[in-house]
């Protein structure tokens, strides 16, 4: 499942570029599938500013631990609740269920927009998969 | 070393069920099927089979067998009935652990002929057996039979109840720890009311011809999930079990790896035991212990322990989430003066002191019958 209208990373991260000059990031259904069941999540500061390729959090399944890469430069300006680890609402399970979806990780005001260009489209990034899978 | 990957006899089954295949131990095994978690809760709750058939397995017997498996082990041999199994390590000279295997006592062949099987660990199973030969004494045969023995075992509470479908021997008076040789489905079949994840449960172990017949009974017919080597791990983290590789290795000993109890001082003379006795009389220096996580961050092998000063005390061997729990455990190599249950730690996880607390063993008390 590789929806058409998101931009994707090799590291097998998605964006999706909203309004304002957001753009919303979170790991594949792929990279999720991969993983197994994930049930950790390490998630960043609100106004961290990540340049592109940093290691911004760590996504953990029951048997392994992967690091997470901003595809893009920017501020973090929100951060998915139910991914905060002191949260009530703590369900890390979503990225297995829902990956492009309620699983999004952080959304970022992007700071230098012609960095998205470098971004693979659903068609290179399937070719990614394939490669790997 | 990709083309040279071992693969069990269910390999193609194991396609078949669609799991994630991984290399371990020189084998490509299945490592889930459905999901960790769902694997591990179904062992705990009901039943599932797993394909162990990588394990070793030597044959010895002999009429010098029981004295020569005794000096081969730090457990006593000598106290082990017809029929019964023992844990134990196998050491160097040095104590150093070459091994941690089962011992199964079979009826003896004839009188005063003794029989054994070693089951060992799939990684170890040629340095094990070299080490068996090498050291072989008086009138024993030594055979590594591993390669056509194939091994399936089903663990979980429901698990006497549905391998009593299959085979004719009376499950309900094979007690833990104890082994037959019986049937499954007519065929020859060893059943030994044993395991690894801290509930009851059984392993069989059939020729390699038989156990596509065996796995497609208990997994059509009995109902039973496919568990792979990622729950086997967190099963046996819950119920604190070393793995031979992460908690003991080469360069640990029993003593200073809370396996004290199955070296025998006073039984009789085995390798390794003077070394073994110096380092007992001398006292234990370190403990493998079991660490359970106070917030939601995950223990993983490698990780710093600390006190709660920031000294370090030890080091996590193995780390996970734990389905039942839904937290973070480890064991851990820990300074003795750490062991006590209770003793507040932290562990280094990445750049935070993650607060742990020392668990009497074991995390999850499963239905195994002791």
């Amino acid at each position: 499942m590789i929806p058409e209208e998101l931009k994707y990373t090799k590291e097998h991260e998605w964006v999706r570029l909203l309004d304002g000059g957001i753009a919303e990031i979170g790991i594949t259904d792929f990279a999720q599938d991969q993983l197994g069941d994930i049930v950790y999540v390490e998630v960043p500061e609100i106004g961290r500013k990540l340049t592109k390729d940093d290691t911004f959090g760590v996504v953990e399944s029951v048997k392994t631990v992967s690091d997470v890469y901003s595809p893009l430069s920017g501020e973090v300006i929100a951060v998915n609740e139910v991914l905060c680890e002191d949260g009530d609402s703590f369900t890390p399970e979503v990225i297995n269920k829902d990956a492009y979806g309620e699983g999004w990780i952080i959304r970022i005001k992007v700071a230098d927009p012609a960095e998205i260009d470098t971004l693979l489209d659903a068609a290179a990034y399937k070719a990614v998969t394939e490669e790997e899978g | 070393m990709n083309n040279e990957l071992l693969r069990t006899p269910l390999y193609e089954v194991h396609v078949q069920e669609g799991a994630k295949i991984v290399e371990f131990a020189g084998w490509e095994m299945p490592i889930e099927y459905s999901g960790i978690k769902n694997e591990h809760l179904t062992v705990r709750s009901e039943a599932g089979i797993f394909d162990l058939s990588h394990m070793g397995e030597i044959d010895v017997y002999g009429p010098d067998a029981l004295e020569f498996v005794n000096y081969l082990v730090t457990n006593e041999v000598s106290n082990l009935a017809e029929g019964q199994c023992l844990y134990s390590c196998m050491c160097r000279e040095n104590g150093g652990i070459i091994d941690d295997l089962l011992v199964y006592r079979f009826p003896d062949k004839g009188p005063g002929d003794y029989h054994f099987w070693l089951i060992v660990n799939a990684s170890n199973c040629d340095k094990d057996y070299a080490w068996v030969e090498e050291h072989k004494k008086g009138a024993v045969t030594v055979k590594n039979i591993s390669a056509e023995t194939a091994l399936v075992a089903i663990q979980g509470p429901k698990s006497q109840e549905i391998l009593q479908k299959f085979t004719k021997a009376d499950l309900e008076s094979l007690r833990y720890y104890h082994v037959l040789c019986g049937d499954f489905k007519g065929k020859p079949a060893v059943i030994s009311r044993t395991g690894y994840t801290g509930e009851d449960g059984f392993e069989i172990y059939i020729a390699n011809e038989q156990a596509a017949e065996v796995w497609k009974a208990l997994r059509e017919e009995g109902g039973c999930l496919p568990i792979g080597l990622g729950a086997r791990d967190t099963l046996r983290l819950e119920a604190v079990y070393s793995l031979y590789g992460h908690e003991i290795t080469d360069d640990t000993n029993p003593i200073n790896t809370s396996l004290g109890w199955v070296v025998k001082l006073d039984g009789g003379d085995f390798i390794g035991r003077d070394a073994l006795k110096k380092v007992k009389e001398a006292g234990a220096e370190t403990a493998i212990v079991g660490l359970a996580l106070q917030g939601r961050a995950i223990p993983r092998s490698g990780y710093a322990v600390n006190d709660p000063e920031g000294n370090n005390v030890g080091t996590v061997t193995s780390g996970t989430f734990s389905p039942s729990l839904g937290r973070g455990v480890c064991l851990a190599l820990v300074k003795a003066s750490c062991r006590k249950p209770g003793t507040e730690l932290t562990i280094a996880v990445r750049s935070r002191q993650e607060k742990a607390l020392v668990q009497r063993p074991p995390f999850v008390k499963g239905s195994v019958r002791r």
